[in-house]
């Protein structure tokens, strides 16, 4: 890696002023920043670590009942904190990739990327979440932009995100073989007023809503209800582990399996 | 159950203590006084005209102590093919330069342009981002096929195609050959796919180069299966250093698999840098760079004919494959797809016509060569894979199939040169049957139809030629090698015993098992003995340890230096009770006079051998110290039977392997909890390339699968527990331990099993699916249930 300065403030404030100087970026868990950096993919002139603001760590309850999970925490943490109050959540944190990266990685490390296969997107589309910046509230029908592209300001930090719990939600992530990362992964959430589906993985304009199965699915919540469904392959992602037309596929088949585990 | 530290017992792994707790000592944990690191710049193209290399610029970088290029070895000697391969027509192949950096062109990604010593990675690194490049890219020749158009691009200017060689074997069987499929009353055709393979040795290659500037020596560390050979090809191909000058050192290696048996340009450049810049200059590879410049396995495309009569005997078996050599040749790829696999297309079967044609191609790939195996997996995969689609054409059961064509009386002489002397291929079908409780599958089927998963049932068979090999017989194939095997055994004063063995062990255990033979036949405890592996400076020039031969042909030796010390030993022991030689009798560590109740111990001989005061100095010198050389008289045969149960998904045609149960002969077993281990790892490999691997390039060569992120190791979870037995044994007829070598067996037989088994549940779900080529991913099994 290049050379950098690093820092590791202990307010959002200071990481915000860090994260004003010229090429300064700010660091989570590091689990895609540092290989990134080690293949002198990336040259900051400062990392700012997220990591010691203790009011970006650690999962709770809001008053209006929502779970709020701080910007800087790691999976193993949500997977551990989250199990009682959002039992999907904490699932989808415990399956991703191994413990090494579920005791570093962080969820606001994995929204601010975006990366199309990550499994966060689809848990924060699919419960229509709001991402708590340090300047401002992003819907999350708002915030993901595209491949590795969200709605944030340069320096901008995810301080938190408030998850409306839903009466029921499931994830069901098809794993690719070599990364581990989702080839396809659904999340499902059922509301008093309807049900989200968010697929990661598939889209070349990463997580998306698929809207038809929410219709079918505020219809009927059953796997039945999305019998013989896939969206176009049209726009899906191609690639050594799977053509559009498998990722279509398996969007029916994991939404369908993500019912299903809603129960 | 054979007590500890004989042959047959299932001693721990000694040398795991060191590798567990951390201490072991790997190349990367050598640093030298003063030691300077190398970066390489490597090219990013396929291929290229390189126009110009201008290292001005990181010359002047902190830190640089020399950046060199192409034209710094324009004198020395490229690196070496160290087998010639003679075609159909009688002509040696086609063998281009293979410089150690590059020259004039660059030919595949991860080409070494130039290389940039300085006291630091990081400056030698920064330094190489600055060198100025001038590369005319070339269009990339990357499918076998096509390269052989008549208006393809050359990957060597010099040559006359991309046609390594055009091999047919045997070129006289030919004929009669076309004339059993002309004859034939029902002929099978299979093409198919063996999927090239990146080795991922855990540890990445590392070279550390020495130069001694008082006695003008030159030494290499490095991660190499057989330090001797490096030495021998370095030191008189390319740089010219004589043997007696040049020490190469393999410390504890990581993993080989194959890939760490060449010799590579980085180990001739740290030895020749090292010299110039009189400094240790090393290099450590990156997983990046092991993707782009190990040497790859596999990488076959075959059409397959087996021809039956009309009582389904195999009458016939005719082959066209064609074999991706790379952009060079690497040390021993020609013959891979030659004399390790044309010489194994009969299997275990009764096969009277056989003839194999394999057209080696050039391109702009990473050099392939040995992996795992090594030619018969190849042969093993296609030819298994054909008999299973012969039984469902013809409707017959595939085992019962198999065992009505077996070879059944030994030694049998194959048409494809090769004699095995012996083996019992029912038996171990019986035993796999057994063991897999094959009679169990319809009763798991339907529960697995319960879930709605379709499970099906893979068997086969292999043989493999290992053990490698009779010195003369691979001199007239074109080896440019001798393949003995030596050992010293040297006894200490008081007793205890230093191995030092010709081959070299990168994890499978030699410290433990050879340790076990000295042991049990002196009648010594084996903490006694040392095994000694891995420095010039030490062992006998040994050929190295690859094609499982370790304990066939390095352990023969190793037995013989035995016989030769405990031959001289019962002459002192003779002396020492004033009895006739003829009269002494060695057990348990005692030499005693037969009849008599005279005795003395093996340390009471050895101290004699040393401080030799009561001593027939007359008859034979002082010391207790025997070398031998052993070339074997013929390759050996392990075989055995595989079975795979597998479940696919219909929905996302994800695989899982739910069994697999190996019955192998791996004749005599010297420690059967390392030969399980061998077993495990070599089934695991072969689960990797039939479901995971794929070492994949796009039309510009580019590698589509250059990380973890994309080319998919298997991990624990995706590999079943085992059932492995390999109580069926018929020794080998002549070595002196009775044993065949069991490192490659699992990769080998592993493949087929799988892709039977995968062929087997789609059938039985009612898909027609004939074929699916490795790796059997769930996207490819989806789309062939798609039809």
């Amino acid at each position: 890696m290049y050379a950098f300065d690093f820092t590791r403030p202990r307010t959002i404030d200071e990481a915000a002023k860090a994260l004003g100087a010229e090429d300064a970026q700010a660091l989570g868990g590091g689990q895609t920043l540092i290989p990134a950096l080690k293949q002198r993919l990336a040259m900051p002139s400062t990392l700012v670590s997220l990591s010691a603001i203790p009011e970006m760590q650690g999962v709770c309850r809001a008053d209006d009942g929502s779970v709020c999970v701080g910007g800087a925490t790691p999976h193993a943490v949500v997977a551990a904190q989250a199990a009682g109050d959002f039992p999907a959540l904490a699932d989808l944190a415990l399956n991703i990739g191994d413990p090494a990266v579920r005791n570093r990685g962080t969820i606001g490390g994995s929204l601010a990327n975006n990366d199309p296969s990550s499994c966060y997107p689809a848990a924060v589309l699919g419960t229509g979440a709001t991402v708590v910046t340090n300047t401002r509230k992003i819907a999350a029908d708002e915030f993901f932009d595209g491949m590795f592209t969200t709605a944030l300001e340069e320096g901008e930090i995810i301080v938190e995100v408030r998850f409306p719990v839903p009466r029921r939600a499931a994830y069901a992530k098809f794993e690719q073989p070599a990364s581990r990362f989702a080839l396809v992964g659904a999340f499902v959430a059922q509301y008093d007023d309807g049900v989200r589906v968010a697929v990661t993985g598939a889209s070349e304009d990463g997580v998306f809503r698929w809207a038809e199965a929410e219709k079918a699915l505020g219809a009927e919540f059953s796997a039945d209800a999305l019998d013989g469904m896939a969206p176009s392959a049209e726009g899906m992602i191609g690639d050594l582990h799977g053509s559009p037309e498998y990722r279509a596929h398996l969007v029916g088949v994991m939404t369908r399996r993500a019912v299903a585990a809603a129960g | 159950m054979p007590k500890d530290a004989t042959i047959g017992a299932g001693d721990k792994r000694r040398e795991d203590v060191r590798f567990l707790t951390g201490t072991g000592n790997y190349t990367d944990d050598i640093n030298l006084n003063g030691q300077a690191y190398v970066h390489f710049l490597r090219s990013d193209v396929a291929h290229g005209r390189l126009n110009r290399v201008d290292t001005s610029a990181a010359e002047t970088m902190p830190g640089v102590l020399r950046v060199f290029t192409g034209a710094d070895f324009a004198e020395v000697g490229g690196l070496p093919c160290g087998w010639q391969v003679t075609d159909r027509h009688g002509q040696p192949m086609q063998e281009p330069a293979h410089p150690v950096l590059a020259q004039a062109k660059v030919r595949h990604v991860g080409d070494p342009i130039a290389a940039v010593v300085a006291e630091t990675r990081e400056q030698a690194r920064d330094a190489a981002e600055v060198i100025e490049l001038d590369i005319e890219e070339l269009p990339a020749v990357v499918d076998m096929k096509a390269a052989l158009d008549g208006d393809a691009p050359k990957v060597h200017d010099e040559l006359e195609n991309n046609l390594c060689y055009d091999w047919g074997f045997v070129e006289d069987n030919k004929a009669a050959v076309d004339a059993a499929f002309e004859a034939a009353a029902h002929v099978t055709t299979l093409e198919l796919v063996n999927n090239r393979l990146v080795a991922n040795a855990m540890e990445p290659r590392v070279a550390v180069g020495d130069f001694n500037r008082a006695t003008g020596d030159s030494t290499l560390y490095t991660t190499s299966q057989n330090p001797h050979v490096i030495r021998l090809l370095m030191g008189a191909f390319v740089l010219g250093i004589p043997e007696h000058k040049l020490r190469v050192v393999s410390p504890d290696v990581g993993g080989g698999f194959g890939s760490k048996i060449f010799h590579y340009a980085e180990e001739a450049f740290c030895t020749y840098a090292a010299k110039a810049l009189n400094r240790p200059v090393k290099w450590t590879a990156t997983r990046g760079e092991a993707f782009v410049s190990d040497a790859q396995g596999r990488d076959h495309v075959t059409t397959i004919e087996l021809a039956l009569d009309a009582d389904n005997n195999f009458t016939a078996i005719r082959t066209e494959t064609y074999a991706n050599m790379g952009a060079y040749l690497s040390t021993f790829a020609p013959s891979v797809p030659t004399w390790l696999h044309g010489t194994l297309m009969a299997g275990n079967y009764r096969t009277p016509n056989i003839y194999v044609n394999v057209k080696a191609v050039f391109t702009n790939t990473v050099p392939v060569d040995a992996y795992r195996g090594a030619g018969r997996p190849e042969a093993t995969f296609q030819l298994e894979r054909v008999i299973d689609k012969a039984a469902r054409e013809l409707g017959v059961d595939p085992i019962a199939l198999r065992r009505q064509n077996f070879v059944t009386e030994f030694p049998y002489e194959t048409p494809v040169a090769v004699a095995y002397d012996t083996g019992d291929y029912n038996a171990t079908m019986d035993k796999l049957e057994e063991i897999g409780d094959l009679g169990g599958f319809e009763a798991r089927r339907a529960e697995s139809e319960k879930k709605g998963m379709l499970r099906g049932l893979g068997v086969n068979c292999y043989i493999e030629a290992c053990g490698i090999a009779p010195s003369n017989l691979v001199g007239q194939l074109g080896a440019r090698a001798g393949l003995y095997e030596s050992a010293t055994v040297r006894v200490n004063a008081t007793g205890g015993i230093t191995v030092m063995t010709g081959s070299h062990s990168h994890g499978q255990g030699h410290e433990t098992s050879f340790a076990q033979v000295v042991a049990d036949m002196i009648g010594i405890d084996a903490s006694m003995v040392e095994i000694e592996h891995g420095d010039t400076a030490n062992a006998p020039m040994g050929m190295g340890t690859y094609g499982s031969r370790s304990i066939a042909v390095g352990g023969s030796a190793m037995v013989r230096a035995t016989e030769k010390v405990i031959a001289k030993a019962r002459k002192i022991a003779a002396h020492l009770m004033e009895a006739s030689e003829g009269d002494i009798e060695l057990k348990d560590g005692q030499f005693t006079v037969a009849g008599t109740d005279k005795s003395v111990a093996w340390g009471d001989v050895t101290l004699a051998a040393y401080v030799p005061h009561n001593y027939p100095l007359e008859e034979i010198e002082p010391g207790l110290e025997e070398t031998a050389f052993y070339d074997p008289a013929n390759f050996t045969y392990p075989s055995g039977a595989y079975a795979c149960e597998v479940e696919v998904d219909p929905e996302t045609g994800k695989v899982t392997i739910e069994r697999f149960a190996a019955a192998d002969d791996f004749g005599n077993i010297i420690n059967p909890m390392i030969v399980d281990g061998q077993v495990h790892g070599g089934i695991g490999q072969g689960i990797g390339q039939a479901l995971l691997e794929n070492c994949a390039y796009d039309e510009n060569g580019q590698l589509l699968s250059g990380s973890y992120m994309d080319y998919a190791m298997p991990r624990a979870d995706d590999v079943p527990f085992y059932a492995v037995d390999h109580s069926c044994q018929t020794p080998c007829t002549h070595n002196p331990l009775g044993v065949k070598g069991c490192g490659e067996a699992g990769a080998i037989g592993s493949p087929p099993t799988i892709v039977n088994a995968v062929v087997d549940a789609l059938q039985r779900g009612g898909h027609d699916v004939k074929h699916i080529d490795m790796p059997l991913t769930p996207s490819r099994v989806w789309a062939a249930m798609q039809g």
